[in-house]
């Protein structure tokens, strides 16, 4: 009993930003697996909706605020799709990822601007910001709710990638982009679609994530959206249920660090975010496209 | 004969420079508003060495590699660890004792080790990482040089890196005077230039326009990718060691993951595969960010009109959007894949002037 509630909150630590860094890199993934582009701006996409909530919840009631938030990251993810990726549709991969680098550059200069480099606090949300006791360990309510939360979306996800019309179109462009809009797929419909719920799961990870980590700054998105996107490499890019394993070995993963740092005389606390660029490596070593990614093979 | 023509003209207008940099650093007072073109023209030869050894991955190679600042990192702190003064080291590693190493090494030596440190750490990495191919290969790097940052704070390498404290009091001559870092990173540009021109350098064109094509053609993959990412880091190395006398301290955190994607934009707006658009832009890239755009930052009254907007960080958004505007719409960059020459102009003018001369005698 005692071992459990010394280690029971790393675990759920873990678990809790496991399914945070998971609601981002489905985000990663999809817009990977049908534009193959590294959406850098992803991560600050969901820190611009943390700084949203930041400001929108000092003057409306939480109730209106939360559906606020995610409306207008929605709106966000999908106007950046449109002004900065759209047109660049035929260019080069190269271009559209520096386009991405660009939107990330703007996003966090603009909120460099607006906050004037100081953390936002971020406003405790009634009900999952309550402390709680799980097995003798102390905690956040939201640590418990987050696995359960991404749980119920990756399913409700995937229903709608297996069942519908509009996912079917998506698993028609990831696989084959061009022969998808000659068998008369919208393509930019498509592709919007995939933004806006990439941005509406980010928009629910950054509710997640900031009531655990309360403070907000123009910078704070790229160590989550890293390793959301590390966590995506690992489970294979392209894949939805390997996006969501990998990110929750991942944060269970960097936890156990800080679990293991209490055992052992020498301090590798600061190694936590680097182990998952560690993993991934390894990974990468025995399985080149990751763990479910499919082998690629080159034509000639 | 024209050989020798460039090389004269070649000689004389570098001699041009170095005399022309030499008088903007004698005239310009630290405290006159132009002494902000000093820190540009410094710290911008500086990014173009680093962005030149980007583009020799990224450009001639095909190379996607995202740790170039994780390999200036190791090449600052190798340069700031081998040069503190023996005196100075006391006070440096005030919480380890004095740190292990108690020698000093002169600056020079201090920057070719810099480099080599980094190279030999891009040789190690390079045996897992090259076998990946394109993004994932980028994400590799970028990983790297995480590990990397946090390996260079780790608390139990603190009497080597003094862990999460930053590093000073070593010799600073890129500092000093704007001619050292032109000089170094003009050498070293050079370098590359030559081996992009080599047998080498056309191996690593044909590998970035067809890996199978060129293996084809009797070309060892491996071999030349560990060549182009070995030689890149060294030079990243070196142009971090540079950096870290321009800055006259070093921390690790600094180099972190934005720092890369800003030599990668420097190196696409001036052009993905030319070495001069990599120098220009860098040049222009500091310059915006550090100098021209400073009014923006400032609040300016017109008569009774304050001008809207304008308070500090409004510099950094507008550096942003002009940024977003080259990249949707010059795609190519400044230069594209051409070469900016000075023959080139001189051929032009005089084949101009040629045919002109030939024109006026017909008639």
């Amino acid at each position: 009993m005692d071992w459990l509630s010394k280690n029971l909150p790393f675990l759920l630590a873990g678990i809790s930003v496991g399914g945070q860094y998971a609601l981002i890199a489905i985000g990663y993934t999809m817009v990977y697996g049908i534009l193959r582009l590294i959406n850098f701006a992803h991560g600050d996409i969901f820190m611009v909706a943390g700084l949203m909530m930041v400001y929108l919840s000092a003057s409306l009631p939480i109730y209106i605020s939360i559906p606020l938030v995610i409306i207008l990251t929605v709106i966000i993810g999908f106007t950046v799709e449109r002004v900065a990726y759209k047109p660049l549709r035929s260019a080069p991969r190269m271009s559209v990822m520096i386009s991405a680098i660009g939107v990330s550059y703007l996003l966090q200069n603009l909120a460099l601007y607006i906050t004037g480099g100081l953390a936002q606090q971020y406003p405790a949300i009634p009900w999952i910001s309550d402390q709680i006791t799980v097995f003798g360990a102390s905690t956040k309510r939201v640590t418990v709710i987050t696995p359960f939360l991404t749980i119920f979306l990756v399913i409700i996800l995937v229903l709608l990638i297996k069942k519908t019309k509009i996912g079917m179109a998506m698993r028609a462009a990831s696989k084959d982009f061009e022969t998808s809009q000659l068998m008369g797929i919208k393509i930019n419909n498509v592709i919007s679609m995939t933004f806006i719920i990439g941005s509406f799961l980010a928009a629910v990870g950054s509710l997640l994530f900031f009531s655990n980590y309360t403070g907000v700054t123009p910078t704070i998105g790229t160590m989550p959206g890293l390793k959301a996107f590390v966590a995506a490499v690992f489970g294979g890019i392209g894949s939805i249920p390997g996006a969501v394993v990998g990110a929750f070995i991942i944060g269970i993963c960097e936890n156990l660090v800080m679990m293991a740092n209490q055992y052992i005389s020498i301090d590798i606390s600061n190694f936590k975010d680097a182990f998952a660029f560690l993993l991934l490596i390894i990974i990468l070593f025995f399985k080149p496209t990751g763990l479910f990614g499919e082998k690629q093979t080159d034509k000639v | 004969m024209k050989k020798k023509r460039d090389l004269i003209i070649g000689l004389a207008l570098i001699v041009v420079l170095l005399v022309v940099l030499r008088i903007l650093e004698v005239n310009i007072s630290p405290q006159s508003q132009w002494a902000m073109l000093l820190t540009v023209l410094k710290k911008g030869s500086i990014y173009a060495l680093v962005a030149v050894s980007m583009n020799l991955l990224n450009g001639f190679t095909g190379l996607f590699s995202l740790g170039q600042a994780g390999f200036m990192m190791i090449g600052a702190y190798t340069y700031a660890i081998f040069t503190i003064p023996v005196d100075q080291r006391e006070m440096v590693y005030m919480y380890y004792d004095g740190g292990i190493i108690q020698f000093a090494l002169p600056a020079v030596l201090g920057i070719i080790l810099a480099g080599i440190a980094a190279a030999l750490f891009a040789f190690l990495i390079g045996i897992p990482v090259l076998r990946l191919k394109s993004d994932y290969l980028a994400i590799a790097t970028l990983g790297f040089a995480e590990i990397m940052k946090a390996l260079f704070q780790w608390d139990s390498l603190g009497p080597l890196t003094n862990g999460s404290n930053m590093l000073r009091s070593y010799p600073t001559p890129a500092s000093a005077s704007v001619i050292y870092p032109f000089v170094v990173s003009g050498i070293c540009i050079a370098i590359i230039v030559m081996l992009i021109n080599s047998t080498y350098g056309r191996a690593f064109k044909a590998i970035r326009d067809d890996e199978i094509a060129a293996e084809a053609m009797g070309i060892n993959l491996a071999h030349h990718k560990r060549i182009a990412f070995t030689v890149s880091s060294f030079f990243a190395g070196i142009s971090g060691a540079l950096l870290a006398m321009f800055q006259t301290n070093v921390q690790a955190k600094s180099f972190n993951s934005a720092m890369t994607y800003e030599i990668l934009l420097i190196v696409v707006i001036g052009g993905i595969g030319s070495v001069t658009g990599s120098v220009i832009s860098s040049f222009l890239f500091i310059a915006c960010s550090e100098w021209l755009l400073r009014f923006l930052d400032e609040q300016h009254v017109i008569g009774d009109f304050t001008v809207p907007l304008l308070r500090s960080g409004f510099r950094k958004v507008v550096f942003s959007i002009i940024i977003m505007v080259i990249v949707l719409f010059f795609r190519q960059g400044i230069m594209g894949t051409r070469e900016f020459s000075i023959s080139g102009i001189i051929d032009k003018i005089t084949g101009k002037s040629r045919k002109a001369k030939r024109e006026g005698g017909n008639s």
